[in-house]
């Protein structure tokens, strides 16, 4: 137990790391460039319209007291964190005078139930038949989801969510291809809304479920190829252990637990695979958040999204790393 | 080197496919060097035909031959992604070799970075690169970039290689004789490393390519130089798929598949190859 305390501790000090460090670095990376915040707002107001000059002086002026920017890196640096740990991050460019964190905090229940869903199914099912497949080798319906597996696995988020876009909106339309839910529904607790929200998640679902099923079912499937040559399964199997529990007891079991090592170790993959994702079938999420507040050079939210991001990711990993020790009881003992 | 490509060939069935494929690609890219026309240029032809003898891939509603211009793609990101796997294989092999032999503080240290990168969200960092730099985000910028985000999960896995190796009897007969460290890392440790280094290159490419894609793709990249993913974009920006164009959409996406499925194909041989035990039962030893 001691053990499992100072590993706790030891990896949460590895999360503040990696969340300090994430977060200064977005913030020097848009501090360091050429390109001044406030130049870019005045420019995008300014293309729309004619202002007088004094206007567009007084909105720079107005812009600049709002950034800090006329202040030096160090300050700003400082100001920075400290707006960040009260969670105010400036208001928004795009859609201003809204606050940047609340266009973050709207958008983040959709990509955190959206990424949930499709990572937890996803690694259940991928390692469950990567299992069976590993341990029947011989199965033909397993055998053919192995070559597709392999087929799929390797092409990008893009492409592939792309590929969902043409067949299901252009070939034979049955599914929404865009949007969190239909316009015709009013948000809240109904099961209009609800039933909704889940037809339209379908599709930007399947699309992360696709990609992401070959990886775990590949993996599982070598990991379990191995185990299954161990003495303590032919022991089994001579022993006369039905064969389900001995895949299910002790060779799933067995090869789980560097299975969830790899979660941790893709997550920061995955949610770049949302952020496409979302970009494609428009899903109200933080990705189309990001793209969103880039497109519009919108200093404040795109550094509030990717705050945010690295918080997350880095956050889910943290919680995935803690559940490896409860996996395997061997760690647990030392 | 050669009799090693002409086993792969006869028994496994996979690095057959995948070289071939990988290979048809090289050569299609290749074309370019001989292309008649310059992929910069708009509206040199009539735009929207569909795939025929003259114009085999048809042209697109820029006016370009997508024949021609998608081996100028294929060129481009092949060559992106060789620069991003070359630069990021040198740090993760210094990386990895430095952290398994010396190992105490400095693996400390170098792993705790390690850590720190593997958790970090690519995409929202390059999408911030971009947002910052804007046009100065060159190819050349990218490629570093990439490298630099790219090195972590090979460097742990020739960190644990050479763990191993370590404590292996050479090691300490390579100390005794005087070899330098550096000496032993990179003439004794090295070549052991480098199977793992060629399947991880493959994958490393695959990822850097699908990045790159992505990227172009939303408009995040210089989209004037014609690689797959500006390809894809200009094709998006066209609605080339509402317009009827199909086969500027779909005739990329077919060869980039075939392109992700050749590395892939060779990276999963390569790692079957680099294991003894499954190589002997490919062979029926």
């Amino acid at each position: 137990m001691r053990a499992y305390l100072f590993f706790t501790l030891k990896r949460a000090g590895q999360l503040l790391a990696v969340i300090f460090f994430g977060i200064s670095a977005a913030f020097f990376i848009t501090h360091l460039s050429p390109i001044d915040p406030v130049d870019q707002a005045v420019r995008r107001v300014t293309s729309r319209s004619n202002f007088s000059p004094a206007a567009v002086e007084s909105m720079r002026a107005a812009l600049t007291e709002l950034y800090g920017t006329d202040q030096p890196l160090g300050t700003q640096f400082v100001s920075f964190w400290s707006r960040l740990f009260r969670g105010d991050l400036g208001p928004s460019l795009i859609a201003f005078p809204t606050p940047a964190m609340d266009l973050v905090s709207r958008a983040l229940p959709w990509t955190v139930g959206l990424l949930l869903t499709a990572v937890i199914f996803t690694w259940l099912v991928g390692n469950i038949l990567g299992g069976l497949a590993g341990y029947y080798q011989n199965n033909r319906f397993l055998k053919a989801f192995g070559v597709v597996a392999m087929g799929l696995q390797p092409i990008p988020y893009y492409i592939v969510a792309f590929i969902l876009l043409i067949i299901f909106g252009f070939l034979w339309p049955v599914l929404p291809i865009s949007g969190g839910y239909a316009m015709n529904v009013t948000p809240g607790w109904n099961i209009a809304y609800i039933l909704s929200v889940l037809r339209h998640a379908i599709l930007p679902a399947m699309s992360l479920v696709l990609v992401g099923m070959g990886l775990w079912f590949l993996g599982m499937r070598a990991l379990v190829s191995n185990v299954v040559t161990e003495d303590y399964v032919r022991y089994a199997e001579v022993g006369g252990v039905n064969s389900r529990k001995i895949v299910g007891m002790y060779v799933i079991r067995n090869a789980i637990i560097p299975q969830l090592t790899a979660l941790a170790m893709v997550l920061g993959g995955i949610f770049s695979g949302t952020v496409i994702t979302e970009q494609v079938f428009s899903y109200p999420g933080l990705g189309s958040l990001l793209i969103d507040a880039v497109n519009g050079g919108d200093y404040s939210l795109v550094l509030a999204v990717t705050s945010v991001a690295i918080t997350a990711v880095a956050g889910a990993i943290f919680i995935v790393d803690l559940l490896y020790p409860i996996l395997d009881p061997r760690i647990r003992v030392e | 080197m050669l009799t090693i490509i002409k086993d792969l060939f006869k028994y496994n069935r996979e690095f057959a496919v995948g070289f071939t494929l990988v290979g048809l690609i090289v050569v299609f890219s290749i074309l370019s060097f001989f292309s008649p026309v310059d992929p910069t240029l708009l509206y040199v032809e009539i735009p929207d035909l569909a795939p025929s003898a003259d114009y085999w891939f048809g042209t697109n509603s820029r006016g370009q031959d997508m024949f021609w211009q998608l081996t100028f793609a294929f060129r481009n990101s092949l060559t992106f992604g060789l620069m991003v796997v070359a630069l990021s294989r040198v740090i993760s092999i210094t990386v990895g070799l430095l952290s398994g032999y010396v190992g105490g503080w400095l693996d400390r240290g170098l792993m705790f970075v390690n850590d720190i990168f593997v958790s970090l969200p690519i995409f929202p960092i390059l999408v911030l690169f971009y947002f910052a730099l804007r046009s100065d985000l060159n190819t050349y910028n990218l490629a570093l970039l990439m490298a630099f985000l790219g090195w972590p999960f090979d460097a742990r896995l020739i960190r644990s290689i050479a763990l191993g190796l370590r404590h292996r009897e050479f090691t300490r007969h390579a100390v005794f004789s005087g070899m330098s460290p550096r000496k032993i890392m990179f003439e004794e440790h090295l070549p052991y490393v480098m199977p793992v280094v060629f399947s991880t290159a493959m994958a490393n490419m695959i990822w850097a390519i699908g990045l790159e894609v992505t990227l172009a793709v939303l408009g995040f990249t210089n989209i004037n130089i014609p690689t797959v993913g500006t390809m894809l974009y200009w094709a998006n920006n066209h609605s080339a798929m509402v317009v009827g164009v199909w086969w500027w959409l779909v005739i990329p996406v077919i060869i980039i598949i075939m392109l992700f499925l050749g590395l892939f194909l060779l990276t999963v041989s390569l790692n079957e190859f680099i294991d003894p035990r499954s190589r002997l039962r490919r062979m029926g030893g």
